[in-house]
């Protein structure tokens, strides 16, 4: 792998990044683009013609759909090929993650059970754990799943009441407790378990078999949506784990489970992704085809309008997704070096990122909901109708703003998890920050005469993050150690700091691509369009934040330093968004 | 036994064709290649009598005549299963050279049942299998929706008026193959997208060939004009407009 400058998680916010340093979904080679196409052709022959039985429940039928996935591999992807899969980069994970987002409720069970089912055992489990569970989940011969909400636990998941205590003889530990809203638990053969030994403070993890005595599986939830999906609550009656079972060490559960989260975290930014390329089709297929007053709907600029901002939205967040990925990478390459144990490698990677994979998380799942009501919406009528894959992709988007942290969760992390590494001396955060906010009365927008496009959106980029800073200096100085409780500011915080993120990783990607002469006009459009929105949202939040903080006196200069940090050239946004459609419209599927 | 089974890159199903400047050619900016159908039906029912022990099919290869360009087409077949891969380095100007050159690729490696498609997608020709087997000297069924092995002999099925008629063909032969020689197209495996990468493709220049044809200019259908419904009882109506405005009567 060539050198790349490695930034830091949260680090995008004091550095700034240069095209090279980033990958861009254009650059996938052909063997990644094969392992796309497999994905997507399993959803044409084997997920697509079976929606409707698997939406009506039909959970043998997941089941078999699932192994079939595991025959051609699928399954493999992020597991070591000496455990039986592929160990395939991060970022060829995040692609397969990202076809497969295509599925519906296909692609839940797919997810859970590569991901917060089957990597728990692969990075944390020991040789013989490994062995015995992970080259078995690799194929599909096992079906996994990850158990740890509870009735009285969901955000705040480390108040589960599950308990283990070792049996006398010591060969096993009794578990008792039960488990909530579990993905794959209607046939799910095995479950990472998170539960307390003893009075411990904190969880411990244990991987149990659904045919160990004393596992009782509850019916399946009702759902708005992902309904051919299994979600069930599991009961533990007594069970005896036996101590070879334990995952990792005693104690070691929480910190499991959250570094679980994190992963789950970023491939749901790429499966939402996936999600929102069939949403965009679907949408320009139809627009295509209907007629009102004698014309296609597709002609109206409204509708132009809301394609348009399908597409920004999507490709933007896009952007993002890959540009994590590659970071993780390299992160990867450098921890395996160190400690020589891929699976732990990947998850100190994959955790150090935590800051980019709730801002994934969140942004990509809002953007779905967005696309997936803009969908509803040009189908007209047709869009409510069960009949329509729209208004199921609408039901099923839902809850990816729920699961993996609720996106209020995910939004305190973002900001929590970022002002914490640089407490920690990771990036010079808070000292630039107050030299900033100290000299407010010197801050300008910063334009010079004949700066080129490029460098002119650079200067946007850094500007907002600039607002940023001084937003989390005012809130620290007002609030110190109680900023905590300020959740409405620390939302204001995270929602500049996501917008900026994506925008820059957008800009990114198109410089880059202009770089590799893939010159196509419409691209300066989306990073146009999104820029000027981006503005906008950094603006109103950072003024949103500092009248919630700021002292009268301050509050003046303040916002006469975000206003001039936030003020953008204007975009004739509504040729910039028709260009774009227009695009979509020519190619009649999503093709950006 | 041997199969070789020829295969053309053609454009995904779904892209709208453009034509390039000069009209005689199409504009390939953006268009995603796909192995040609009825080459991947064909590849699928190959693979299926290789993996069958019984059939005595000892390897399946693939050819195909393209640029460099077009090798991710092959990789593909590599992936999906083919053992080996052969791609004759020149663009494929007509059928003729087509089959011209895969005849020469027949003639030096040899293999008992050829497979073509019955036609490709963008060109549609239908040629090439039938001159394969003139340039050889060797026996061919055409519109071929089925083949097995039985008993060390093979025999096709092939679709004609009415009904089927079933062959036992001598090897080496061509199938010409249409849709019904495999039920769905072979999925690539990651396992084998993985081992695509170790597989060689072996690259023959072309022999010397003239073309026979010459592509002066490409057309794209008129676009269909609007539909007008003349009321059921006015019948003079229709006789007026055909005679007077479409002037066909
Ligand atoms: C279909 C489905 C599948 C699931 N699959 C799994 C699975 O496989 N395994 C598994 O373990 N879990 C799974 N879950 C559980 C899921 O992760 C939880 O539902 C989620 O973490 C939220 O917990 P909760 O439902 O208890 O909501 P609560 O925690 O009760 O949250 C209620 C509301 O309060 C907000 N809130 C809570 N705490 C705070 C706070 N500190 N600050 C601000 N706001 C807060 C939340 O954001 C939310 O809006 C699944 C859930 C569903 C619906």
């Amino acid at each position: 792998m060539e050198t790349v400058k490695l930034l830091k998680s949260g680090e995008f916010l004091v550095a700034e990044t240069s095209p090279d340093d980033v990958f861009i979904p254009e650059e996938f080679n052909d063997e990644q683009r094969m392992i796309a196409q497999t994905c997507q052709d399993f959803l044409e022959a084997e997920v697509y013609p079976n929606m409707a039985d698997l939406e009506k429940g039909d959970r043998e039928l997941m089941k078999r759909i699932l192994k079939k996935s595991g025959e051609l591999g699928m399954m493999g992807i992020s597991i070591p090929e000496e455990f039986g899969g592929f160990g395939q980069s991060f970022v060829s994970q995040m692609l397969v993650a990202e076809t497969t987002g295509a599925g519906y409720s296909f692609s839940v069970a797919y997810m859970a059970h590569c991901g917060i089912g089957t990597l728990p055992i692969m990075y944390y489990g020991n040789k013989d754990q490994r062995e015995r569970y992970v080259t078995k989940l690799a194929t599909g011969e096992l079906i996994g799943s990850y158990c740890l909400t509870e009735p009285g636990a969901g955000s705040d998941a480390n108040s589960g009441k599950t308990n283990a205590k070792l049996s006398e003889d010591g060969k096993y530990y009794i578990l008792n407790g039960q488990k909530m809203w579990i993905t794959n638990a209607g046939f799910a053969d095995t479950q990472v378990v998170f539960a307390k030994i003893d009075n411990d403070r904190v969880m411990s993890a244990f991987i149990v078999e659904r045919n160990f005595t004393g596992v009782v599986v509850g019916n399946d939830e009702h759902k708005m949506g992902i309904r051919g999906s299994s979600t069930a609550q599991i009961y533990y009656n007594d069970v005896k784990v036996p101590v070879e079972n334990l995952l990792g060490k005693r104690g070691e559960g929480f910190r499991i489970a959250l570094s679980i989260l994190h992963m789950g975290r970023l491939k749901l930014g790429a499966n939402v992704v996936g999600a929102a390329k069939k949403a965009v089709t679907d949408s320009v297929k139809y627009a295509n085809e209907r007629k009102q007053f004698g014309v296609l709907i597709s002609s109206f600029g409204a509708i132009k309008h809301k394609l348009a901002s399908q597409v920004i939205r999507l490709f933007a967040s896009e952007s993002a997704v890959y540009r994590v990925s590659r970071d993780i990478d390299g992160m990867m390459e450098t921890l395996k070096a160190d400690c020589g144990d891929t699976g732990r490698a990947s998850i100190e990677a994959i955790s150090h990122y935590a800051v980019e994979a709730a801002i994934l998380k969140v942004f990509g799942s809002e953007m779905l909901d967005f696309v997936a009501d803009e969908a509803v919406q040009i189908h007209g009528g047709m869009g409510y109708s069960a009949e329509m894959d729209v208004e199921r992709g609408y039901r099923d988007s839902r809850i990816n703003r729920i699961f993996e942290g609720t996106n209020e969760i995910n939004r305190l992390l973002v900001v929590d998890t970022a002002m914490k590494r640089a407490m920690k001396g990771e990036f010079d955060l808070f000292g630039k920050a107050e030299a900033l906010f100290n000299d407010l009365d010197k801050i300008t927008g910063g334009e010079s005469s004949g700066e080129s496009y490029f460098i002119e959106k650079s200067r946007y980029i850094q500007n907002f993050k600039k607002v940023i800073m001084i937003c989390i200096h005012g809130a620290v100085k007002q609030f110190a150690k109680n900023l905590i409780n300020e959740q409405e500011v620390l939302n204001n915080i995270a929602d500049m700091m996501m917008e900026t993120y994506v925008s820059e990783s957008l800009l990114l990607r198109v410089t880059k691509l202009e770089n590799l002469k893939e010159i196509k006009p419409v691209y300066r459009d989306i990073l146009d369009v999104n820029v000027y929105d981006t503005a906008e949202i950094v603006r109103k939040s950072a003024c949103d934040a500092i009248y919630s903080f700021a002292s009268p006196e301050t509050t003046t200069s303040l916002i006469k330093a975000i206003e001039a940090l936030t003020t953008v050239r204007g975009v004739n946004v509504k040729d910039a968004r028709r260009r774009i459609a227009d695009k979509l419209i020519e190619d009649n599927r999503y093709g950006f | 036994m041997k199969i070789l089974v020829c295969i053309s890159n053609v454009p995904d199903t779904t892209t709208k064709i453009k034509l390039a400047e000069g009209n005689s050619t199409i504009d390939t900016a953006g268009i995603q290649w796909v192995i040609n159908p009825w080459d991947e039906l064909s590849l699928t029912r190959a693979l299926e009598l290789r993996d069958d022990a019984a059939s005595g099919i000892k390897s399946v290869t693939v050819a195909h005549v393209g640029p460099a360009s077009s090798e991710p087409v092959i990789r593909k077949a590599l992936a999906i299963g083919a053992d080996e891969a052969i791609r004759v380095n020149a663009n494929s100007p007509d059928a003729y050279y087509v089959a011209a050159q895969l005849a020469e690729v027949i003639k030096k490696e040899q293999f008992d049942i050829i497979l073509c498609g019955i036609e490709s997608s963008d060109y549609n020709g239908s040629l090439v299998g039938g001159m394969i087997s003139e340039f050889l000297g060797i026996p061919s069924a055409s519109g071929v929706s089925g083949i097995k092995i039985e008993n060390g002999t093979a025999v096709v099925t092939r679709d004609i008026d009415g009904g089927k008629e079933i062959l036992e063909m001598p090897v080496p032969f061509v199938a010409v193959v249409q849709k019904g020689i495999a039920k769905e197209p072979k999925i690539a495996a990651m396992r084998g997208i993985m081992l695509a990468r170790t597989k060689q493709i072996k690259v023959y220049e072309p022999s010397a060939v003239e073309p026979l044809t010459n592509i002066s200019v490409l057309e794209k259908p008129a676009p269909r004009s609007a539909c007008r419904f003349i009321d059921a009882e006015n019948p003079g109506q229709l006789i007026d407009l055909l005679r007077n405005e479409a002037k066909v009567i």
